[in-house]
């Protein structure tokens, strides 16, 4: 009989060979191959993100500006829609059916397996009503985000608001997530980083129902969300209110600021909008709305984004440069020689003290001559430019000619102009002195912005400092103040210069006939300048700067009132009601206050040009 | 060796393995049917809690086998075989319809499935007819009967219909082999099922030639069949009657590859044939046909080298994968074990398989050799298919993998197959050649 015994390697081999090819496939799929690790996360994990709460935004005094009301997103997910409803859906949502449709498509075309926005910021109350039908409407689902809420309907401007990020920022910035909102403008968007925390999530476990069955891994991959910081602003929600009152029917700004911190204490542009108005369902419409009203630019963040010509109010600043580098004293006298440049009221020889008060063109006009050709050179065209080079380093140091880093985005920074500017516009060694005169009496090229004027005042106040102007005090519960707000900003004019500044910006409110006889006030000494800037042939621009009391000031102010008369006549009365406001806490001078409520300034400049 | 001279000394080895996998398909189980409200293990309305049962029942079963006189089985072989098929006739009257075969008796509580009965039966009888044989397997009469112990049962599963089960049988060719069927058989065996799957990939596609000439699917095999049988004829061209072998051949290869359209699309059943599609990636339906298999890969596939961790998995707990705790149970230790997990299964497999093996040549009884061989080809032949369809390379052939999967059943019939086999085993010292 033959023994077939060794068949059983031929046996044993097979079985190896097998097993063999086996162990071969598996260490393919599971350590090779990674797809079928991704798809099993796809499959069986769900990934929900925590949104923070965005930090909330307090003024002056621990009063609250900005707060969070709950709402909610009604987010889609494509893949795992049903056949459902829509009309149904459509009456629930309060929209049109076809809507729904091109929606559903837009949501497949960004992803069919992430979450798109649906409908926004639906109402909490509206939300409760829809999440009850929610169930009919499988790939449904709600998202809770937090809205923005202003209790006054005050400084808008300076919030700033946010919104749904755009395409573009995704891009730039990989944080964001589509349907995300970010700061857009104001301190919304220049704390952005502070405010909106940072978001949490959660890996939910899931079953082949797609029933939740609770956290992966005992919630070991999972992060909690972190809210953002509180910022707390210098604002006084009071005296910001009352500013826009003050300025209803006016074009035109209010800055003031505490001088002896730079704390931005209010910051009015006026025509303003209702920042509850660029929040919820109805924002976009309502910032059409906004964005489309070009005469009154309702948007538009005069304070810092208007740029005027500085007028009278710049021979200060001449003053105190000519002071400084010893080309005039509080001595010195010019006669008001009104041939090259013209002049108002009587004087003819006056001081310092008094060209400032009688704001004395030629006097200005011969400081200025000092500043720019001092003799140095024999040409004055070189001579011209050593003087412009050095007067504009002086002016600059004053915050002009350079955008004020305060913390909302999009300061301008206004002009001065220097040898580059004229030897462009004139070319190289054509223009001296005489070109350029203008400049003297803060016409000519010369730009400045209402925040810097604010500064202008805060920096006198302090007889030759200034902190930068700023909107927030601290971030967060730390009360620290923020770092580069604390550091004193000299002007390089030393403070005994500012004695016969002060002294005449006093007498100009102070004295019977000065230009500013409506910002006084019976208790507190003020000192200010007025300004008027000329739109030929429309009225002036009415410009006022002060500052109050004249020792320890608490509050410098800068008031521009566009389209309206000379500095004295608007902007000065404003100045004082708001500087009484600050400083008692209310205003009792009923009848001066009436006057300013009843003056409206819109209508006259819509004529058409 | 004195404890053998005994004669009452087992394989602790093979004992030891059955032990491991047992333990670790209850682990398993349990982890594919937890859940958070669990209770206590033995909480009988759960499947682990119910694996607990059936594996304490086939304790009392392996120690009873271990009780018997080694030479019940032999003798009881034909009753014993007799009575399986009796119970395989009797399910088709008096059973209960499950997941449409007709393959369960149920009484109250306790279900039982005559078929894994059937493989013990069968493998006993077969032993006991080829031991029997004074020559070697020759002859048709022979042969013939040695079929008909193999068929008789699987006709009758087929009538259920358990086609997995049925297919098990086919496994008991090793056991042929080794008792002299001719090698060819195998050879036989291979060369058609690769001729089948060759049928099917190219059924559907046709070769361009010039003058607007299409070559259909089966005609681009029957032409290198014909080359082939060419080349063959021009290398040993001096071989006598080789022309007619050829021809032969050609003929048998021509018809058979016509007829597997035929089979097919007639024999087979609609969720067969989308099965087979799939596995040989003919069609590609991960949602529908493919769906389990799909599944099951991710399963095995997301655990990596050292698997998500005990009752950690995601995929088999919540229901991805269909049948996780029985046909299916090898993805639980694929996800939550890894490729190590895994290794050491398929290791502990082969193992268990080349040590029955390695005994049964050792027997000196031949009755108790070829049995060992009908152990080792039945366990193979489940271990083979259960594993290569989780992982995707043979057809979903619903068969549970041995000691792993949760059923009472299963598991007894075999403790039965492999403790009868401990006790021939530890009674060989006393077989008088």
């Amino acid at each position: 009989m033959k023994s077939y015994e060794n068949r059983m390697y031929v046996v044993l081999a097979i079985m190896f060979f097998i097993g063999l090819i086996y162990l071969m496939r598996l260490f393919f799929i599971q350590v090779v191959d990674n797809s079928y690790k991704s798809s099993a996360k796809n499959q069986a994990l769900r990934y929900v993100t925590e949104y923070p709460t965005r930090g909330l935004i307090y003024g002056r005094n621990g009063k609250l500006l900005v707060y969070n009301e709950a709402a909610y997103d009604l987010m889609v997910i494509p893949k795992r829609l049903q056949v459902f409803d829509t009309s149904a859906m459509a009456s629930i949502l309060g929209i049109e059916q076809d809507l729904i449709l091109e929606r559903l498509k837009d949501a497949s075309s960004y992803s069919r397996y992430k979450a798109s926005i649906f409908e926004k910021q639906i109402s909490a109350e509206d939300y409760a009503a829809i999440s009850e039908q929610l169930y009919k409407f499988p790939g449904f689902f709600g998202q809770k985000r937090t809205l923005r809420k202003y209790p006054r309907k005050a400084a808008a401007h300076a919030l700033g608001y946010i919104s749904e990020i755009s395409p573009f920022q995704l891009e730039q910035d990989d944080y964001y997530k589509k349907g995300d909102y970010i700061g857009i403008s104001g301190l919304e968007k220049f704390y952005e980083e502070q405010l909106r925390g940072s978001r949490g999530q959660k890996v939910l476990v899931v079953d082949v129902h797609n029933t939740v069955k609770g956290n992966y891994a005992g919630g070991k991959y999972d992060t909690a969300a972190v809210p953002g910081l509180n910022l707390h602003s210098s604002i006084d929600l009071e005296l910001q209110a009352y500013g826009e009152r003050l300025m209803q029917g006016k074009r035109g700004s209010i800055v003031a600021i505490e001088p002896s911190t730079g704390e931005i204490l209010c910051m009015v542009a006026s025509p303003g909008y209702d920042p509850n108005l660029l929040v919820g369902r109805d924002r976009s419409k309502n910032y059409r709305a906004l964005a489309a009203n070009d005469t009154l630019t309702p948007l538009f963040n005069r304070a810092i984004n208007a740029e005027y010509r500085p007028g009278s109010i710049f021979k200060i600043v001449q003053s105190l440069i000519a002071l400084q580098d010893g080309l005039i004293t509080a001595n010195t006298r010019i006669a008001c020689n009104r041939g090259i440049i013209g002049c108002h009221g009587s004087h003819s020889n006056d001081k310092l003290v008094e060209a400032i008060q009688h704001s004395c063109n030629p006097y200005f006009y011969e400081v200025y001559r000092r500043m720019i050709q001092r003799g140095e050179k024999k040409s004055i065209f070189q001579d011209s430019e050593s003087g412009i080079i050095k007067w504009r380093k002086s002016v600059q140091r004053f915050g002009f000619g350079r955008p004020i880093e305060i913390d909302i985005p999009g300061v301008l920074g206004g002009t001065v102009p220097g040898d580059a500017f004229y030897d462009r516009w004139y070319g190289d060694d054509r223009w001296a002195f005489s070109t350029i005169y203008s400049n003297s009496i803060g016409e000519g090229e010369l730009g400045v912005v209402p925040i810097q004027m604010a500064n202008l005042a805060a920096t006198i106040a302090n007889r030759g400092y200034y902190y930068l102007p700023h909107l927030v005090q601290s971030v967060g519960d730390s009360g620290r103040a923020l770092k580069p707000y604390t550091e004193k900003q000299q002007s390089g004019v030393d403070p005994q210069h500012f004695e016969p500044i002060v002294q005449a910006m006093s007498k100009v409110v102070n004295e019977t006939g000065g230009t500013a006889g409506r910002a006084r006030m019976d208790s507190i000494e003020v000192c200010g300048k007025t300004g008027t800037v000329q739109n030929d042939p429309w009225p002036d621009h009415s410009v006022f700067i002060a500052f109050a009391p004249r020792e320890n000031p608490k509050i410098a102010i800068a008031t521009y009132v566009e389209y309206s008369d000379f500095g004295g006549v608007w902007a000065a009365p404003i100045s004082s009601l708001m500087m009484e406001k600050y400083i008692y806490g209310k205003v009792v001078r009923k009848e001066k206050e009436q006057r300013v409520f009843d003056a409206q300034f819109l209508e006259i400049y819509d004529r058409p040009q | 060796m004195t404890d053998r001279s005994k004669g009452g000394s087992y394989d602790y080895t093979l004992i030891g393995v059955f032990a491991i996998l047992v333990m670790l398909g209850w682990l398993n189980i349990y982890a594919a049917t937890y859940s958070d409200d669990f209770s206590s293990i033995f909480d009988l309305s759960q499947l682990y809690g119910k694996q607990l049962l059936w594996i304490g029942t086939a304790t009392v079963i392996a120690f009873i086998c271990l009780q018997l006189d080694f030479r019940f089985f032999q003798t009881f072989s034909y009753p014993l075989f007799i009575f399986s098929l009796v119970l395989l006739a009797a399910v088709l009257v008096f059973g209960k319809e499950i997941k449409g075969a007709q393959s369960w008796f149920v009484m109250g509580p306790i279900s039982f499935q005559p078929s894994e009965l059937a493989k013990f039966g069968t493998a006993l009888a077969l032993s006991n007819y080829l031991s029997s044989l004074t020559k070697s397997f020759k002859g048709f009469r022979t042969r013939a009967i040695a079929f008909l112990i193999i068929l008789s049962p699987a006709l009758l599963i087929l009538l259920q219909p358990d086609t997995g089960s049925v297919l098990v049988y086919t496994a008991l060719i090793f056991v042929l082999y080794r008792e002299g069927l001719s090698g060819n058989v195998l050879l036989f065996g291979l060369l058609s099922a690769f001729l089948f799957i060759l049928s099917l990939l190219l059924r559907d596609s046709s070769i361009n030639l010039p003058f607007d000439f299409q070559i259909q699917g089966v005609y681009i095999i029957m032409l290198f069949v014909a080359i082939l049988a060419l080349l063959i004829f021009f290398l040993f061209r001096k071989v006598k009657q080789l022309p007619i072998v050829l021809g032969i051949a050609v003929i048998f290869v021509s018809g058979y590859v016509f007829s597997v359209d035929y089979i097919f699309e007639e024999v087979l059943s609609p969720h067969q044939q989308d099965r087979i599609n799939e596995l040989l990636g003919i069609t590609s339906d991960p949602t529908g046909a493919g769906y389990n298999v799909h599944q099951s890969k991710i399963a095995i596939g997301s655990g990596g080298w050292v698997g998500k961790g005990f009752l950690q998995g995601t995929q088999t707990k919540f229901d991805f994968v269909p049948e996780q705790s029985t046909d299916f149970i090898f993805c639980t230790v694929g996800e939550e074990w890894g490729f190590l997990g895994s290794l050491v299964v398929v290791v502990l497999f082969i193992f268990l398989l080349f040590r029955i093996i390695y005994l049964s040549e050792k027997q000196r009884s031949k009755f108790a050799r070829i049995y060992g061989y009908c152990v080792a080809s039945i366990f193979f032949f489940h271990f083979a298919i259960n594993i290569g369809m989780t992982i995707g390379l043979a057809p979903v052939i619903g068969i549970p993998l041995p000691f792993f999967s949760y059923g009472g059943s299963s598991l007894w019939g075999f403790t039965l197959l492999l403790f009868a086999f401990i006790k021939m085993d530890s009674d060989r010292i006393n077989v008088l050649r």
